[in-house]
This record gives structure tokens, C-alpha cells and sequence, in this order.
């Protein structure tokens, strides 16, 4: 049997879609450009980039022309960036390498409370076996998800601090954190700051304020299976896994990917401030329709300093859970920070850190193929979704 | 006081604001709950409803370990 569809063919268009996808965090569709550079990446660049011949050289030659024009959009040298097999993957490596590398240093590793679970998780992983000194000192944030960038210069200066993680924005919210106080505080401090930029590249311009940056393609429009790993030349670091030609990420990534990615950031860079006024206007319509259509719903992050493409919010006395499948049999894709939602039952932590409600939460994302028809959908089935949910756990008057 | 200890999200929100409808303004009244979300959210309720949080403890009971939040009803 053949697992290629024989009805298939590239040069028929794509059927329009029949549902509203609003779930693009780290998720987004395929850029038409990353899908004509992977087209011709597979062609020019199939080969296994490490070889003599000439087919791997043309391989090696797209890979690096990819590292180039990332390096261009992020503000680095070409070979300060790297390629990852995902955006976790990149994020575990950057805190392990660099906690590695800085281990005379000291063993304590500062983040703020919002930071991807992957950065946590590998906080927590590094500080478990680098003996009882170690520790993984949390900085808080308000009520709009920020964090106070005091607190975290001054979690900075403490002794033995050897690795900092702070995001450049909040996937889950939107907003947008202090990066460049916190980094000026970190320089003064001696300590290397790693940021994440998964949300926001492609997005957002992200200040130079870094010494190592992470980034997500399927997050800008590129394919999955590729994140972006930067590091600053001059950063101390120590590979904390055995020793491979790619140095970084052993075994390296799929050329073809890494080109498209490439090829996409650069396309979102080209249009980013047309892309970033048409969002944020249907990004506020959101802010201002829900809560005035909806009772009782919190709408959730920073109301300006923010992304352009994020809105979040929660609704009182609402399983999360059955909400998003409530608006995906309207024909509907939505996000959720939700407990009910995941499945180790604890809510978000990003919800929890800023104290507002993590039940009833519904997370939306938006891309460039989303058009204010999608959002007027979304706007016109929700009260419905919502009132349905609240009915049957016979919330009432409440 | 309002047992909602094995209840998911949001059912020990919705039984605690069923029970805080029906008391007078600065009366009090405890929720008992074992899910990881309620400590989040009956403050966020709390807040969002004008109720002021008066405590909140951790329970080692011999039949589980639950929190316990105390809420002084808003007028």
C-alpha cells in the first residue's frame, strides 16, 4: 500500500477552511514562503550536510545561508546561531550548557515564575544534581503577568548565581517583560541572560538585550521540528551531553526545515509592522467584545504592553476543559491554561503566578491567515459555548 | 463550611459561591479542597466578587491532605 495519496497533487490549491483555527502559539500555519523554500530545499538541499561531495556542499551551503539570515533578523554573527530539533530542546540546552559552563561560578540558576515550563523544568533538572547549595531562585510577577524587574536584578547580584532566564514576552498572556532593565542589571552582575524569544520573533522586534536568545518556527510560520538557539560569543558554556560534529544539538536538523524557517522569519520581518497593526486591531476587538457579550469574564495580561497576536482570558465558573470542546464543535480551535485542560490537573503556572483565574481560561493566537471574519465567529458563538458550559454545571445566578 | 475535597475545577468554586449567596455580609465561611486550582482561584473569585480571603491552611487530615480557605462574604 502506498502512503502517498495518488489524489494528491501540489499544484492543486488547498480547500478553504471550513473551521476557525485561533490556537497559533507555537502552532501556526505554514508561511506560503516557508512552503516554497522547503519545496526547493528538498530539490537543492536533501543532502546530509557533512560530506565532500558537492551534493552535501549545496546542503551546507543552504544550512549556512539559513544560520545567516537568522543571525541577520535576531542582530548576531551567523555563527553564533544554531539549529534545534524543537524550541524545548533549544531552551533545555541553553540552561543546561550554560549552568554547566559556569559551574565555578556558582550553581544558582534565577528565572522569573512565567517562563516556559521547559525552562523551568530544566532549571529545576540542573539545581536537582548540582549537590545542596543549588538553588532555582524564583522572581514573581503582578497581576498583568510582568515581572518585577527589581526583585530579579537583585535575585541577580546574590552570590553564585550562575545562569538567568528571562522571556522576552508571555506566550500564554502576551505581555511584554523588562527585558532590557533586567539584562543591563545581569551585565553589571556578570551573569549571562538567556531570553526567550519563542513568542515573539516573527511578531515582535526583539531588542538586542541578551547574551543567549531562543526562538520557535512553528511559532512564526515555519515548519515544526526547528527552533533557533543563539548564544553570544563570549558566553561560557560546557556541552552537558557526549560530543558530536554539531556541537550544539547532536545530529543536527533537517536542512530543508532549518532553510524554510529561515526563509520565513526573514518574510515576517518584511511585513511586520503591517502584520503587527492588522492583529493587534482584531486582538482588541476581542478585549472590548468578550467581556461586554460574557459576564463575569477576566480578560488576562498586559491591556498595551503586549504582543500583537495574544489575548487570553477567563471566565468565572467555567471547566475550561468543556468550553474548548464546546467551541471546537462550533468549528472553533482555541488554546487553554485551564487545569481541566491538561493533563497533570494542576493550571497553569502562569495563570497561578499572576493570581487570576485559571479556570474557565480560553487562549487565543493569532496568525496571518486569520481575518476578522474568524474573529467575528469566534465573537458570535462564545456567549452561546459559555452559557452552555455554565448550565450544565447549573451555575445559574451565581 | 463547604467540603469539597475530590472536586475538580471549578466545581469547589461554584459550591462555595452557592453557600456564600445565602450569608450576610461579613459572615465567614471555609472551603475544603484537594484540587491543585482551587487555591488559585477562590482568590480570583474572591477578588472578582468583593470577598475578602481571610486564610488559608494546609491540612495533613488522616484521610488526605486538603488546604482549607477561609472567606469573609463582601457587602
Amino acid at each position: 500500500m502506498s502512503v502517498v495519496d495518488p489524489g494528491f497533487s501540489p499544484a492543486s490549491p488547498p480547500p478553504p477552511p471550513a473551521r476557525v483555527h485561533l490556537d497559533a502559539g507555537g502552532n501556526a500555519r505554514l508561511h506560503p514562503l516557508a512552503r516554497q523554500g522547503l519545496e526547493q530545499a528538498l530539490t537543492e538541499g536533501w543532502a546530509e550536510p557533512h560530506r565532500l561531495h558537492s551534493e552535501s556542499r549545496r546542503a551546507a551551503a543552504l544550512l549556512w545561508g539559513a544560520r545567516e539570515a537568522v543571525a541577520g533578523a535576531v542582530g548576531a554573527k551567523t555563527e553564533e546561531v544554531h539549529f534545534a530539533p524543537s524550541h524545548v530542546a533549544a531552551l533545555h540546552a541553553a540552561v543546561r550548557a550554560v549552568a554547566l559552563g559556569r559551574r565555578r561560578a556558582g550553581t544558582t540558576i534565577v528565572t522569573s515564575a512565567v517562563e516556559r515550563a521547559a525552562v523551568l523544568d530544566a532549571a529545576r533538572f540542573v539545581t536537582a544534581r548540582a549537590g545542596a547549595d543549588a538553588r532555582h531562585d524564583v522572581v514573581g510577577v503582578d497581576g498583568t503577568g510582568m515581572v518585577d524587574a527589581d526583585a530579579f536584578a537583585a535575585a541577580l547580584t546574590a552570590p553564585g548565581v550562575a545562569v538567568a532566564a528571562l522571556q522576552h514576552s508571555n506566550g500564554e498572556v502576551g505581555t511584554i517583560q523588562p527585558v532590557r532593565a533586567v539584562h543591563a542589571a545581569a551585565r553589571a552582575a556578570g551573569v549571562p541572560l538567556v531570553v526567550d524569544a519563542g513568542a515573539a520573533l516573527g511578531h515582535a522586534v526583539v531588542p538586542e538585550d541578551w547574551d543567549v536568545l531562543t526562538g520557535d518556527s512553528a511559532d512564526w510560520g515555519g515548519p515544526s521540528g526547528v527552533g533557533v538557539l543563539v548564544v553570544r560569543r563570549g558566553v561560557r558554556f560546557t556541552a552537558d551531553w557526549p560530543e558530536d560534529a554539531d556541537s550544539w544539538f547532536p545530529g543536527g536538523v533537517s536542512v530543508p526545515s532549518a532553510f524554510a524557517a529561515a526563509v520565513a522569519l526573514q518574510a515576517c520581518a518584511d511585513d511586520l509592522a503591517a502584520q503587527d497593526s492588522r492583529r493587534r486591531a482584531l486582538v482588541d476587538l476581542v478585549r472590548t467584545r468578550v467581556p461586554q457579550l460574557v459576564p463575569d469574564v477576566e480578560m488576562v495580561g498586559d491591556p498595551s504592553n503586549r504582543l500583537p497576536h495574544v489575548v487570553t482570558f477567563s471566565c468565572l465558573f467555567v471547566d475550561g476543559e468543556a468550553l474548548v470542546s464546546e467551541l471546537d464543535r462550533a468549528g472553533i480551535a482555541v488554546g487553554s491554561g485551564s487545569a481541566c485542560t491538561s493533563s497533570a490537573l494542576e493550571p497553569s503556572h502562569v495563570l497561578a503566578a499572576m493570581g487570576v483565574l485559571t479556570h474557565g481560561n480560553v487562549r487565543i493566537g493569532i496568525d496571518r491567515t486569520t481575518t476578522r471574519e474568524d474573529v467575528e465567529r469566534f465573537l458570535a458563538v462564545l456567549p452561546t459555548a459559555v452559557a452552555t458550559v455554565r448550565g450544565m454545571l447549573g451555575v445559574g445566578s451565581l | 463550611m463547604v467540603d469539597a475535597r475530590g472536586l475538580r475545577c471549578p466545581i469547589p468554586v461554584i459550591r462555595l459561591a452557592r453557600r456564600a449567596q445565602d450569608l450576610d455580609p461579613g459572615e465567614l465561611v471555609t472551603v475544603w479542597s484537594t484540587d491543585p486550582a482551587a487555591v488559585h482561584d477562590v482568590p480570583a473569585w474572591a477578588r472578582m466578587r468583593g470577598h475578602a480571603i481571610e486564610g488559608s491552611v494546609d491540612v495533613d487530615a488522616a484521610d488526605g491532605a486538603f488546604t482549607a480557605i477561609t472567606v469573609r462574604v463582601g457587602g
